[in-house]
């Protein structure tokens, strides 16, 4: 059990609440919020990674990976409530109907 | 609480915990495993640092190395806001006047965000910082303008505006481009030039960021939203005027 | 010993925040927790070495994100009253479609 390890754990933990949230909610926002600690779990998964040996420095390939990626769900995000916006103009809701598909 | 879908059952509601606790004990066996795997890409990359141009590992990873990931990053930037205008036609944020406080913050902050931005973006070539950082502390700049009531005037919503957006994108390519046509391979910076030239699409990418994330917090194409009447889009690089 | 109980309060603040964000019943609560996960995943980078990283999470994590989730969270609510004689014309010619 290392420091990088412990953070790792903590991904999983987030990669799996969001998951979780992203099931059982059904209001858009909620899944929205959902995606994003996903995407933290990920992120913290990869850097705890690229620091799992404590004498070398970290390794920068997977950082350089998730500032990118940090940018990219930003910019998901944004269209995903762009896209939450349009549903609630077009439908009056803020969740998707299951019952009926068209 | 009535937050989650009401049309899911509690004996659902155990299976996808089973199901996640499943995959959450399988992640941590694989991440166990893989924090006891050899030394990922570090070394390489140290080895070959003094021929980036650059003294961060994590610029030099981004801009030269990994040239390909950036330009992309880039090119999904742009396609996020060409979706998002695409789609617009959202009112726009109703235009309280700010208050004193906001005001003047506003007037304080942006220039300071941009000077914080600038020293990002220069810092970035041996120091933590670069390109994405810079660009998000502009976007936020942009965003907190925008709060203020500060839209971008009509002359430079317009071409100019189209021309940040895609410069980050753009400049990337073509310097892609050039270094094709000297006859090296695409982005593989000859060494001696490495350095201007990572500044150079590390300034445009800024740039583009910046303008990118603020337009994205309007949310609105500027000048054709459904109300005619607002000039949109602050870009904190050029003089806003107020409305 | 220090650095363990520094680590082990950041990863459980973290868990827990992520958790309040995803369940409170008030969107605006759940954001402003949102906004704040944001701030200590910017310090769990700083812990991991990863500075680059911390600065971006910090300038986009804890301040562009929650600015959006704000703002289309403030479009959603305004456009729940259709008194509303700004946002009203904006939003009727979608829905009549």
């Amino acid at each position: 059990m290392s420091q990088p390890f412990l953070y790792a754990l903590v991904g999983v933990g987030l990669f799996v609440l969001g998951l979780y949230a992203l099931i059982i909610h059904a209001h858009l926002l909620r899944k929205i919020l959902a995606i994003n600690v996903m995407g933290s779990g990920v992120f913290l998964m990869l850097v705890a990674l690229a620091g799992r040996h404590p004498d070398a420095p970290p390794d920068p390939v997977p950082h350089a990976m998730v500032i990118t990626g940090i940018v990219v769900a930003v910019s998901a995000t944004a269209l995903a409530l762009i896209l939450m916006l349009k549903v609630y103009a077009v439908t009056g809701q803020t969740a998707l109907d299951d019952e009926k598909p068209n | 609480m009535s937050i989650t879908n009401p049309a899911t059952g509690k004996a659902f509601r155990w299976l996808v915990m089973l199901l996640l606790s499943a995959i959450g004990g399988w992640l941590a066996y694989v991440m166990l495993v893989l924090s006891r795997s050899p030394a990922g890409l570090g070394d390489q990359v140290a080895a070959q640092l003094n021929t980036t141009g650059v003294g961060n590992p994590v610029t030099a990873v981004l801009l030269n190395f990994r040239g390909y990931d950036t330009l992309l990053e880039m090119a999904v930037l742009l396609i996020a806001l060409l979706g998002v205008w695409s789609l617009g036609g959202l009112a726009d944020y109703q235009d309280t006047a700010p208050g004193p406080t906001l005001d003047t913050l506003s007037r304080v902050l942006a220039p300071m965000l941009i000077m914080v931005a600038a020293y990002l973006l220069w810092v970035g070539a041996d120091a933590p910082g670069g390109a994405f950082q810079a660009g998000s502390v502009l976007g936020a700049a942009g965003v907190l303008l925008q709060l203020a009531g500060w839209r971008l005037g009509d002359c430079f919503s317009g071409m100019l505006l189209r021309v940040v957006l895609i410069s980050g994108l753009g400049l990337f390519i073509l310097v892609g481009a050039g270094l094709l046509l000297i006859g090296g391979a695409f982005l593989q910076y000859p060494p001696a030039l490495a350095g201007g030239l990572i500044l150079l699409i590390e300034t445009a990418a800024t740039l583009t960021i910046g303008a990118t994330l603020a337009a994205l917090f309007l949310g609105n194409r500027p000048g054709l939203g459904p109300k005619k009447a607002d000039p949109e889009k602050t870009e904190p690089d050029h003089g806003n005027q107020h409305p | 010993m220090l650095h363990w109980a520094f680590d082990g309060l950041l990863g459980t603040g973290l868990l827990w925040l992520a958790w309040r964000a995803l369940t409170t019943p008030d969107l605006f609560k759940a954001i402003v927790l949102f906004f704040s996960f944001g701030l200590l995943m910017a310090l769990a980078w700083v812990r991991l070495n990863a500075p680059d990283v911390a600065l971006a999470e910090a300038a986009i994590g804890a301040g562009l994100t929650g600015a959006l989730l704000l703002a289309a969270l403030a479009r959603l609510d305004t456009s729940n009253q259709p008194a509303n004689p700004v946002t009203g014309d904006g939003e009727s010619d979608l829905v009549d479609h």
